[in-house]
């Protein structure tokens, strides 16, 4: 069979000849690839996740070779790393303080897709791997912190695996299969080792290159929310785009240098982060006899643990009493015919399940369950429940921005709250902060359909400088 | 699927329904694979052994105080309650309890035990020290007014979520544990000795 006639000489082109889809497949994602040229300090985020990616499997490996996963050893080959290994401190403080900064990098990469509609059409799909990665990711860090085997890894482990046991009828046997023993224990530890550092990362790299090729095939959304292939010049490239390499791979080191100082000021000042980052507990050995007392997961995990915790009997009311009139809401919303009286349907039986006072009525725990992993969930259903007709916030009513921020800080105030040891107000205003974050999603088929947008320009708003 | 009119097709649909079956057989085959893998997960036989009844000395629990022991890998509470406490278990109000006479079957209530104190003799209160929330030890005995989340209340408190008990294991209401804390087999081997794990007769 005959060469692949190749453009390049010499070694280039002596490789491009047997196989082409080396440099084919760099033009189509770097030195062709053309990426919206105004694109601003936000779309910073996705490069800097990668970056933290590597830093993790790289780290990660070198952990490994020190690491004992044995409920004996495990604790003590980490002091082991902390104390002895040369070197092992800084490897280990870069792999727990990257831990933290993935989940930053990542809020704020989810942030900016719902600033400028970055999941909707035509990229949905870019946006469901993007939730996949999310989902992905929490399963690492949860997996990954049991390993130091100290109080928070064994406590939190206990309780998140606890949280399979609410399902009804299935519930505790499946705990026990996943923990593997009756209680959190070696071979609990084990199989979690097992998760962190083949299971997961396989399947992590593997969502990344779909979520990076799904990107490509469609192209990047922008803050202006245009599609510049909508607009392309005489020769066939978007009049708005510029080459990904070399411009946007210059622009991404800049902003990578900035995060790095960010990064390693954490790592040698202050890695602990005032027991953000690493819990003061989990310097303590894990006692299967006494829980710490006060825990709570690790930051990134907090608000959804809020809305856990917020799930108690009484608030059950205020919850079906919601559930009713958001039936309602959709029941009017549709034609008449069978879509509505399934509507009806629907929204007695869950109503049966959810009252108190129903002989079928669920546990709240159960129902805690449910919330938390809606909370969690309900970010893939972003592209269809966002009916805005445009994109971006930019040219959004102003008060869509404002909802949006509200929803942030509702965010966050359920982030702080899961950080503190339960007090009645507290749990108030987590009920509060509940409701107004699920009304922001579940609302969203309404709200963002409603109010003047701006005119959107042909061309995106861009300088140069 | 409509009738055949040529040779041809009529092999062509020989050859589909072959493929179909083969696949039926193959996924029969792959799913059976799948069984090492899932059973591998559960608890191994040495988990399973690892349960022996334990034995514990009964004088060294002095009035107010509790001992913790080991049954099964999880804590296991001996709360000796004066005479002070046992009242304040007996003056609780029923309504403020989720499950004041321990009838729901999460987490069965040995039918000895199936009192207000939950306990075979009033002063002995033995329980498994795990919420029935998510399963965190709950800290305690706490005396009544010292901590907010109990209030006037005697009894423990789970760190982890909030959940209230009083000192008879029983749960308040309102929080987020359903059910009162589990009682575990037990029976006394003589006054001062009791057998944790087993409350077989014979």
């Amino acid at each position: 069979m005959a060469l692949h006639k190749s453009e390049y000489k010499g070694l280039l082109g002596w490789i491009d000849s047997r196989m082409p889809t080396l440099m084919s497949e760099y033009k189509k994602h770097m030195s062709e690839y053309y990426a919206p040229k105004n694109f601003n300090f936000w779309y910073f985020f996705g490069s800097f996740a990668l970056v933290v990616l590597v830093i993790q499997i790289v780290t990660g490996i070198f952990l490994v070779m020190h690491y004992k996963p044995d409920a004996r050893y495990a604790f003590e080959s980490v002091e082991y790393i902390m104390r002895e290994v040369p070197g092992g401190w800084f490897i280990r403080y870069m792999h727990s303080t990257g831990a933290s900064f993935f989940f930053i990098v990542v809020y704020l990469h989810m942030f900016r897709g719902l600033l400028y509609g970055s999941y909707r059409k035509p990229r949905e799909l870019v946006w469901i791997f993007g939730c996949l990665i999310f989902l992905c990711l929490m399963g690492e860090a949860f997996f990954g912190y049991l390993l130091p085997w100290g109080q928070m890894s064994y406590w939190g482990a206990q309780v998140i695996v606890n949280l399979f046991s609410a399902i009804p009828l299935i519930g505790p046997d499946l705990s026990v299969w996943i923990r593997g023993d009756y209680v959190v224990s070696d071979a609990t530890l084990n199989r979690f080792f097992a998760f962190h550092v083949i299971a997961i990362p396989l399947v992590l790299l593997g969502l990344v290159v779909a979520h990076i090729l799904a990107l490509h095939d469609v192209g990047s959304n922008n803050p202006d929310g245009i599609e510049i292939k909508d607009r392309k010049g005489l020769d066939g490239k978007p009049l708005d785009g510029i080459p990904f390499h070399p411009y946007y791979t210059v622009h991404d080191i800049f902003g990578l240098a900035i995060f790095l100082m960010v990064f390693f000021a954490v790592v040698f000042l202050a890695p602990e982060m005032g027991g953000y980052f690493l819990e003061w507990n989990n310097f303590i050995p894990a006692d299967p006899l006494v829980t710490p007392p006060h825990i709570a997961p690790v930051w990134y995990f907090t608000p959804f643990y809020s809305i856990l915790r917020a799930t108690t009997s009484d608030f059950m009311w205020v919850l079906a009493a919601g559930t009713a009139a958001y039936a309602a809401l959709i029941y009017f919303a549709l034609p008449r015919g069978r879509w509505r009286y399934a509507t009806l349907a629907a929204t007695l039986v869950v109503l049966v399940l959810m009252l108190p006072k129903s002989p079928l009525a669920l546990d709240p725990k159960f129902w805690g369950v449910v919330l938390m992993g809606v909370s969690v969930l309900i970010f893939f259903a972003l592209p269809w429940i966002d009916q805005s007709p445009v994109k971006s916030m930019r040219y959004r009513p102003g008060w869509h921005f404002w909802l949006l921020i509200g929803f942030v800080v509702d965010f966050l105030v359920l982030g702080y709250l899961g950080t503190q040891p339960p007090a009645p107000t507290l749990t108030y205003i987590a009920q509060l902060g509940t409701l107004l974050y699920f009304a922001f999603f579940f609302l969203m088929p309404w709200w963002s359909r409603a109010g003047e947008c701006k005119p959107v320009p042909e061309r995106v708003t861009f300088a140069a400088h | 699927m409509s009738t055949p009119t040529t040779a041809a097709e009529a092999a062509d649909g020989e050859r589909r329904t072959a493929v179909i079956a083969t696949c039926v057989v193959g996924g029969a085959g792959a799913v059976a694979a799948l069984v090492p893998f899932v059973s591998s997960f559960a608890p191994s036989e040495r988990a399973k052994a690892a349960g022996a009844p334990v034995e514990v000395d009964l004088s060294s629990v002095a009035p107010g105080e509790m001992k913790t022991v080991e049954w099964r890998g999880k804590p296991v509470w001996i709360l000796h309650r004066t005479p002070e406490m046992i009242d304040e278990v007996k003056n609780t109000a029923a309504d403020r309890l989720a499950d004041p006479n321990s009838e729901r079957t999460a987490y069965p209530t040995p039918p000895y035990a199936k009192n207000t104190l939950r306990s075979i003799k009033p002063e002995y209160f033995i329980a498994v020290g795990i919420c029935t929330h998510l399963g965190c030890s709950p800290v305690g005995p706490k005396a009544p007014n010292t901590d907010p989340a109990l209030g006037p209340d005697a009894g423990f408190l789970c760190p982890c979520h909030g959940s209230t008990f009083d000192l008879a294991g029983r749960v308040f209401k309102n929080k987020p544990a359903p059910d009162n804390l589990e009682v575990p087999p037990h029976k006394y081997l003589s006054d001062a000795v009791v057998l944790i794990g087993d409350d077989s007769k014979a």
